[in-house]
């Protein structure tokens, strides 16, 4: 059916991103803490840290651009842009974070500027790849969307029967849930 | 884990459970308070809490978050803070919370590094979070909150035995410190109990209150000394104590008792003050910390001064069992620096005033302790000083083994008397007049000092006391006459007096005695009240001021004399009052000076203290020794920031009129 399609295209999306290596079990914090009282949690806080973090790129680029380069400026900049990347499980962007202040670390300029636009490139694509995820899920509707996270939640982390447990808990699905839990 | 449908179901059974109303739901509700500067972090955050049943609250910055804990100072149970933030480093923040209202913090940060989560513990963090964050990494944040409390109350209830187990240093007086903390820990163990049943409760998260016992003041004394007073910040201050239950806010609040200035000089001066009084006979840390040099700073003497006549005020039972009281001061006094006891459990509440006067008092031990090294001959010219305390007084300090505080009180008295007068000399300022009559009273009045309890916060506003304990001293009529022969034995105000009476000061002063009367009339009673004020921490209140009065009316007077020169810092005015009048006593009331000083006792100076104010009951000048004894007794805070500001200041009138120039110890022996 067209939901059920819907539903595992937006399960399949899902899990790319972390097959990937987008993102990271963080996103499942996130997405367990996705309820009935708050559906579109998820969402908000990546609408959030994109909002927010815009700020230290910019800060970041102009940082960059000064001759010299302030070091530990650019370190400090980073932590907290990478701290905030890692709350929603971008793991690209985190890695590419730590890379970058491992050049800052060792004063290596080019190595942070080179790192840094990787940084940017992997930030860019991921909010590409939320934001699509996201629309589909609206698409579904909420509870749906808890399905198919179910589900999803099913089908890759089959190996982490507490989080599917919570998740299915959370999705309040009677059949498939114990169908789910069995795995 | 139910999901939490809406943050007002659980928020309510939480808030109910915060405030002790469903304990059973412990740990829902507990009220978290969540710091980041991160907008992201904190929306997960607080939902990952929210999922835990938690009643949070967030904020963005530090400031805020640090107003938020004092508007609300129990409407938090556990603070989770970032460490890295642009306004406040999360450690400082730390400091703060722990300092200020000490609740378990949790730090979190993306960093892992050792080094940072090292400092997180040496800051005194309960945990240390990585980020990011997993729900069940705050699940079990409760464990901190329930953990502290439970150490908080552990440190309420045995306090008698932890006392015991501590070993006194200085054996006379560990005796008397053990009995006198014995009964106060007793008392407080009785307290602590009443409060248990809410205690029990984790939910409940009451904080229970701490009494500063001899024992525990002496510790804290001694690990401020060992410290500096520099660094002695509560954390490390707690650290060194190393007392189960004590929480970092009981550090940090009765730190803030003995440095209500934070001024290192006065602390420096206090310290330097109350070595001297304890001088060489009186060993025992708390005597040499401070000894240490001037440069100990006050700080270490004067908390425990303060501690002790908090403790002793706390023990409230001064008012009751003064001698007890009486023999806790005296310990405190003598031995705080020697006896880890914490005798002085006194209710800290009503104490306070007493603690005032202590402080004060204490503060004058130091300086008195100068004097009194100085002159350590001129304080054998007090008769039968140390014995001043005279049973009858001190009934209760014999049982504590007031011997040793007489003894105590007597040598410091010697010190003082010698410092005192040497002091006087060389010390115009302030310190001279302070440490004049620190000198002399401290001895004397250590005792009774102390029962006046700090409350004297001779320096807040002292002067105002003084000046009526002055009066009162007339009342009291140095009381020589109540106490026999010994003015050290007048002191045993202490068997009420100290303390108890010493916060009644306000009201004692009225009340107790021709000297109580006069003295509330005097307004004595409203400058407890300004040094209370002045010493915010301090609620001496010159009430115990006033209450030792009524013992001994030498004490009052010396009391006033003590603080008189101490007050004098604060008004100079209100010193010349009382210089002059204090200089009178001070010749003859050199007992009170002393005795003042022996408030502060801080190594039973106020033996010494007490014999003074005894040895001159001169009615004229014991008015002014009254004057003396309150300012003394009032600010032992004050004394200290009177002996500061006299020393920065110069100032030379109140010695003048106090005469400590004169009668230092010469007057002494009467």
């Amino acid at each position: 059916m067209e939901r059920n399609q819907m539903h595992r295209q937006i399960a399949n999306t899902r899990k790319l991103m972390f097959d990937q290596g987008y993102l990271d079990e963080q996103f499942i914090q996130l997405e367990e803490l996705q309820d009935g009282s708050n559906p579109n949690f998820v969402e908000e806080v990546v609408t959030l840290y994109y909002r927010d973090s815009a700020r230290f790129l910019s800060n970041l680029d102009q940082a960059l651009e000064k001759r010299p380069l302030d070091f530990s400026k650019l370190d400090n900049l980073m932590h907290q842009f990478k701290g905030s990347s890692t709350s929603i499980g971008a793991k690209k962007v985190k890695t590419e974070c730590t890379h970058f202040r491992n050049y800052c670390n060792a004063r290596n300029a080019e190595g942070c500027k080179r790192t840094f636009q990787n940084v940017k490139k992997e930030y860019t694509t991921l909010r590409k790849k939320l934001e699509a995820y996201f629309q589909m899920s609206r698409q579904v509707g909420p509870v749906e969307t808890a399905y198919a996270s179910s589900v999803v939640v099913c089908t890759i982390r089959y190996d982490t029967i507490h989080s599917l447990h919570l998740n299915i808990i959370h999705s309040n699905l009677p059949l498939r849930r114990c169908a789910a839990r069995s795995h | 884990m139910m999901p939490s449908s809406s943050g007002g179901s659980w928020k309510s059974s939480g808030a109910g459970a915060g405030d002790g109303g469903v304990p059973d739901q412990f740990p829902a509700g507990l009220r978290v308070l969540v710091v980041d500067d991160d907008p992201t972090c904190l929306m997960i955050l607080e939902k990952m809490l929210r999922h835990c049943n938690y009643e949070v609250t967030k904020c963005n910055r530090a400031e805020v978050a640090l107003s938020f804990l004092r508007e609300n100072k129990n409407g938090f149970d556990v603070v989770i803070s970032d460490v890295h933030m642009p306004d406040m480093d999360g450690f400082k923040l730390l400091e703060h919370i722990g300092l200020e209202m000490d609740l378990p913090v949790i730090m979190m940060s993306a960093d892992d590094s050792k080094s940072v989560v090292m400092k997180g513990v040496t800051h005194g963090a309960c945990d240390y979070l990585i980020k990011p964050v997993r729900i069940e990494a705050l699940r079990n944040i409760w464990q901190h909150v329930v953990r502290k409390r439970k150490h908080e109350w552990k440190d309420f209830e045995p306090s008698a035995s932890a006392d015991e187990q501590k070993p006194p240093e200085e054996p006379d007086y560990s005796s008397s410190a053990n009995e006198g903390h014995n009964w106060k820990s007793t008392k407080r163990r009785k307290d602590e109990e009443d409060e248990a049943d809410e205690r029990d409760d984790p939910s409940s998260l009451k904080k229970p209150r701490v009494v500063w016992s001899v024992e525990l003041h002496q510790q804290f004394v001694a690990a401020v000394n060992q410290l500096g007073i520099d660094k002695a910040v509560p954390k490390k201050i707690l650290e060194r104590m190393n007392v189960p239950g004590l929480t970092r806010e009981n550090v940090a609040s009765h730190l803030q008792t003995f440095l209500p200035h934070n001024s290192k000089n006065l602390v420096q001066k206090y310290r330097l003050y109350l070595r001297r009084l304890s001088g060489s006979p009186l060993p025992g840390g708390m005597n040499v910390g401070f000894m240490g040099g001037p440069d100990a700073g006050y700080g270490s003497m004067s908390s425990l001064n303060g501690l002790d006549l908090q403790a002793l005020s706390a023990s409230g039972q001064l008012g009751q069992l003064p001698p007890q009281s009486l023999a806790t001061l005296q310990a405190v006094a003598l031995g705080r620096s020697n006896n880890s006891k914490s005798a002085i459990h006194v209710p800290v509440i009503d104490q306070r005033n007493i603690f005032s006067v202590e402080n004060p008092k204490s503060r004058y031990s130091e300086v008195q302790s100068q004097h009194l090294n100085n002159s350590s001959k001129q304080i054998n010219l007090l008769p039968g000083i140390p014995t001043n305390m005279e049973p009858k007084h001190f009934v209760s300090l014999q049982q504590s083994g007031q011997h040793s505080f007489g003894s105590m009180n007597h040598q410091i008295l010697i010190q003082m008397g010698g410092q005192s007068q040497s002091q006087t000399q060389s010390q115009n300022q302030v310190q001279s007049n302070t440490n004049a009559h620190h000198g002399l009273r401290q001895p004397v009045l250590s005792n009774d000092m102390l029962t006046r309890g700090g409350v004297v916060d001779v320096s807040t506003s002292v002067y105002n006391p003084v000046v009526s304990v002055s009066q009162a001293s007339s009342l009291v009529d140095f009381s020589m006459n109540h106490k026999t022969d010994s003015s050290g034995s007048s002191y045993p105000l202490g068997g009420s007096l100290g303390i108890p009476n010493v916060r009644a000061t306000s009201s004692a002063l009225q009340g107790d005695g021709n000297l109580d009367t006069k003295v509330s009339g005097r307004r004595i009673v409203p400058s407890y009240d300004v040094f209370n004020d002045l010493n915010q921490n301090r609620e001496w209140g010159l009430q115990d001021v006033g209450l030792t009065f009524d013992q001994s009316p030498h004490l009052i007077q010396v009391g006033l004399d003590a603080s008189s020169p101490l007050l004098l810092q604060h008004n100079h005015s209100s010193v010349s009052e009382m210089g002059g009048q204090n200089r009178n006593l001070a010749s003859g009331k050199v007992i009170f000076s002393p005795g003042v000083e022996a408030r502060t006792h801080h190594n039973g100076s106020n033996v010494g203290q007490q014999r003074n104010t005894y040895v001159k009951p001169e009615s004229d000048t014991d008015g002014s020794f009254h004057n003396t004894l309150y300012s003394e007794l009032y600010g032992q805070d004050d004394l200290l920031v009177a002996i500061m500001k006299q020393q920065q200041q110069g100032v030379g009138q109140p010695e003048n009129e106090f005469g400590f120039d004169g009668y230092a110890l010469d007057d002494l022996p009467v």
